[in-house]
């Protein structure tokens, strides 16, 4: 009898957990700190620096969202995940929102409850070589061996591409990334897979990154995004369209140094999100300057991209996919107006 | 030679000869050489390949250690100053290391207190570990540890620490009054007099009085927090364990089958199923914004775990003490805890010591299990947060052999410990 009335009481405060969700922007504003799901560390995606702070693409999509509701780039309660204790934390209440590069795929997005707002880094399976292989072109691979994950995706998109080109391959199973990094350097695999943004990542830790390239061809899709509980639209709104912002800025050429200038000399899509004309904040739950607070508060993405991932950092991305689609990219942000 | 000299030389030597050194291959290093690395030919041979093994081993190791760079602001640094010679890059330790001992999230200013408080873990626990060393008055502030390391560490008002020491001496002199009339009544009025002197004085504010800068559980981390879960749950542990032990071999049915039911459930799940109950699958069942606190969570959880185990072993030493014991002690008269606590537990601990410290060392290892749940401590700390800076990617050996040191300090240290009390404990027949 005790034990039912426990379970009763516990099933209870569950409900009420997930009832209470449902005004997720006025619970961060009263509380005055987002709480936001990042990962326990992804080299450039986010890690905390010498001094704690934490610091990345994922971070800053944090940053922006605070800045926007809370006025506070600052106000960000990080809380770390892994992949074990993510898409739980989210579930729970624990955090507002989920900034880890996390696939978007069908069940995340609808069996599990979620709601992706957008996609905020476009990553893909890729290869890797020595350059002293001289190869150009994944298409070049015939007959290579080739250093893989058991058990991910990666090996049956390994397998499909290989088949689809009519090229024979030998793999070389392996556990972790730091395995990986092992076995190729030794010459173990004349070719390493993974996603492109995980290979980056891995050459810029080698002795000699100059020495291997990574092949421009791009054979799964990865699309990676902060993403927010079913169930309370409005909170997914302002997340949503905060990201929007820092797409939309660097299309438009708003940048944190011109940011000023643009809000009274701007045009007007420029003007309506930088909130010197119309009333898009408000529609939001939030106030006219917004988007210039989140925008401020790390850059436009294309800032924020060159700043932690991009070519002048030790990861050395390339836009790649993740350009502007005026550029021949996939970011493409919906009209503000 | 006395025969054929006897008669023609008369010569008596009236001083002793001057004692002569053993020949050189009898005595010193060479004796000592011969005698243990090459006693027979099999052996020289296996001294030889030992050698070479661990010349081989240093040749390698050394020059990595020696040139080590302890000096530098990121790996590619490490490496432009090595120049493609070999070398660690011992810069993350330097940099780094005020995170694997304290946590990133720790505020810095404030590392004296947990410092503060290692050490007085060590004035704490040397009257328990020493007792014919230390003064008994000692023990006094190994009671009062638990409470003031927990104000160093988590900071907050004094009057916190004090009143949870108030109400258990409440609830202590509470059962002292009325567990003449029943036990049980001592120990439920006992309890329920805590609960109602911490129901109390929770009405009275404490904010700020003597008060240090709060910290909360989240922001643990490091080599702080292994030692945070180890020392806790091996000091509840030992407790518990006796307890279950004991409940086992009751003759009561009900208290034997809780003990049995909890003790085989608890061994029979993964020690990581645990964590991310306490971790994940509690946080649906609290009301948002209700924060149990993580830390607690998983002490409880591994407390659990490691008090099921030392009961076992427990168990094992009641179950070695020959039956005479017990026999002894009723026809002495003694009721059953003094029985226990006079004559067979002092010998059933005894016989349990090895693996006691076997079960602590592996739980204080255990520990690093909760980097798993996304809880930073040392393993935690150089798995995420070191390896995924841009600064430090791709750095393995030096911060994984940094931790497998402290770890093997802290173990090689508990496991001396019982070597010494075993031999200490001796009184049986040699």
């Amino acid at each position: 009898m005790k034990k039912t009335v426990f379970l009763g009481a516990l099933t209870v405060a569950g409900l009420a957990a997930g009832a209470a969700s449902a005004q997720t922007l006025s619970d961060v504003q009263e509380r005055g700190t987002l709480n936001c799901g990042v990962t326990t560390g992804l080299v450039g995606f986010a890690a905390p620096d010498a001094n704690g702070e934490w610091d990345g693409f994922d971070v800053a999509v944090c940053r922006a969202v605070a800045a926007a509701v809370l006025q506070d780039p600052t106000a960000v309660e990080f809380v770390p995940t892994t992949g074990k204790t993510r898409f739980t934390a989210l579930a729970s209440g624990e955090i507002d929102m989920l900034a880890r590069n996390t696939t978007w795929t069908f069940t995340r997005d609808v069996d599990l409850k979620f709601e992706f707002v957008g996609v905020n880094y476009y990553d893909g399976q890729g290869f890797m070589v020595p350059k002293a292989l001289g190869v150009s072109s994944a298409t070049e691979l015939a007959g290579a061996t080739v250093c893989i994950q058991t058990g991910t995706t990666t090996e049956l998109n390994l397998a499909d591409y290989f088949r689809r080109n009519n090229m024979e391959y030998t793999p070389v199973p392996i556990e972790t990334n730091a395995e990986a990094q092992q076995q190729y350097l030794a010459g173990a695999c004349d070719v390493y897979t993974t996603d492109a943004s995980g290979l980056a990542a891995t050459r810029a830790a080698f002795e000699n990154p100059g020495d291997h390239v990574v092949l421009p061809e791009i054979i799964s899709k990865e699309p990676l995004g902060p993403l927010v509980r079913h169930g309370d639209n409005e909170w997914g709104d302002v997340v949503r369209w905060t990201l929007n912002a820092l797409i939309a800025a660097e299309e438009y050429g708003i940048t944190s140094t011109n940011i000023e200038e643009m809000a009274t000399n701007g045009s007007p899509e420029v003007k309506r999100i930088l909130g010197t004309e119309d009333e898009l904040g408000s529609k939001l739950g939030l106030d006219a300057e917004w988007a210039r607070r989140a925008i401020a508060a790390g850059g436009n993405y294309g800032e924020l991209f060159a700043r932690h991932i991009g070519e002048s950092t030790p990861i050395g991305l390339s836009r790649g996919l993740n350009a502007q689609w005026t550029d021949g990219g996939l970011l493409y942000a919906p009209p503000f107006r | 030679m006395a025969d054929t000299h006897a008669h023609s030389v008369r010569f008596v030597r009236d001083t002793m000869l001057p004692e002569q050194e053993p020949p050189g291959a009898e005595r010193g290093v060479v004796k000592w050489m011969r005698e243990n690395l090459f006693s027979t030919i099999p052996n020289g041979i296996l001294t030889l390949l030992a050698l070479y093994c661990i010349w081989w081993m240093l040749s390698s190791v050394m020059p990595w250690f020696l040139n080590g760079i302890w000096d530098a602001p990121s790996i590619r640094a490490c490496r432009e100053i090595l120049e493609g010679q070999l070398g660690g890059c011992f810069a993350v330790l330097t940099e780094r290391w005020n995170q694997l001992l304290f946590g990133f999230q720790y505020p810095s200013e404030q590392y004296w207190r947990p410092t503060v408080a290692f050490v007085l873990l060590f004035i704490a626990i040397a009257p328990v570990l020493f007792r014919k060393v230390f003064p008994a008055q000692m023990l006094v502030f190994t009671a009062v540890y638990p409470f003031l390391a927990y104000w160093l560490i988590w900071g907050g008002s004094i009057l916190v620490p004090i009143f949870a020491a108030a109400g258990i001496v409440a609830g202590y002199l509470t059962y002292s009054r009325l567990v003449a009339q029943s036990f049980a009544m001592g120990f439920f009025g006992g309890i329920l007099a805590a609960l109602v002197f911490w129901f109390v004085v929770g009405f009275i504010p404490t904010e700020g009085i003597v008060a240090l800068e709060p910290v909360a559980s989240r922001n643990m981390g490091g080599f702080m927090l292994n030692l945070i879960l180890g020392t806790v749950c091996v000091s509840l542990s030992i407790p518990f364990g006796i307890a279950l032990a004991l409940g086992r071999r009751s003759d009561m049915p009900i208290i034997k089958a809780i003990c049995v039911i909890f003790i085989e459930f608890v061994r029979g799940v993964p020690l990581i199923t645990l964590l991310f109950v306490a971790n994940v699958v509690l946080a649906y069942f609290l009301p948002p914004g209700s924060n149990f606190d993580l830390i607690l969570r998983v002490i409880i959880m591994i407390t659990m775990f490691a008090s099921a185990y030392i009961a076992e072993v427990i168990r094992g030493g009641l179950a070695a003490l020959p039956k005479g014991q017990y026999e002894a002690a009723d026809s002495l008269g003694l009721d059953y805890a003094q029985a226990m606590r006079l004559i067979i537990l002092p010998q059933a601990l005894k016989i349990s010591i090895p693996g006691i410290v076997n079960v602590a060392v592996g739980l204080f290892k255990d520990t690093t299990l909760v980097s798993i749940i996304s809880m930073f401590d040392l393993v935690g700390m150089i798995r995420g947060p070191i390896l995924a800076s841009t600064d430090w990617n791709g750095v393995y050996w030096e911060l994984l052999g940094f931790a497998a040191l402290l770890f093997f300090v802290v173990c090689f240290g508990i496991s001396k410990y019982s070597q010494w009390l075993e031999r200490e404990l001796a009184t049986d027949h040699r």
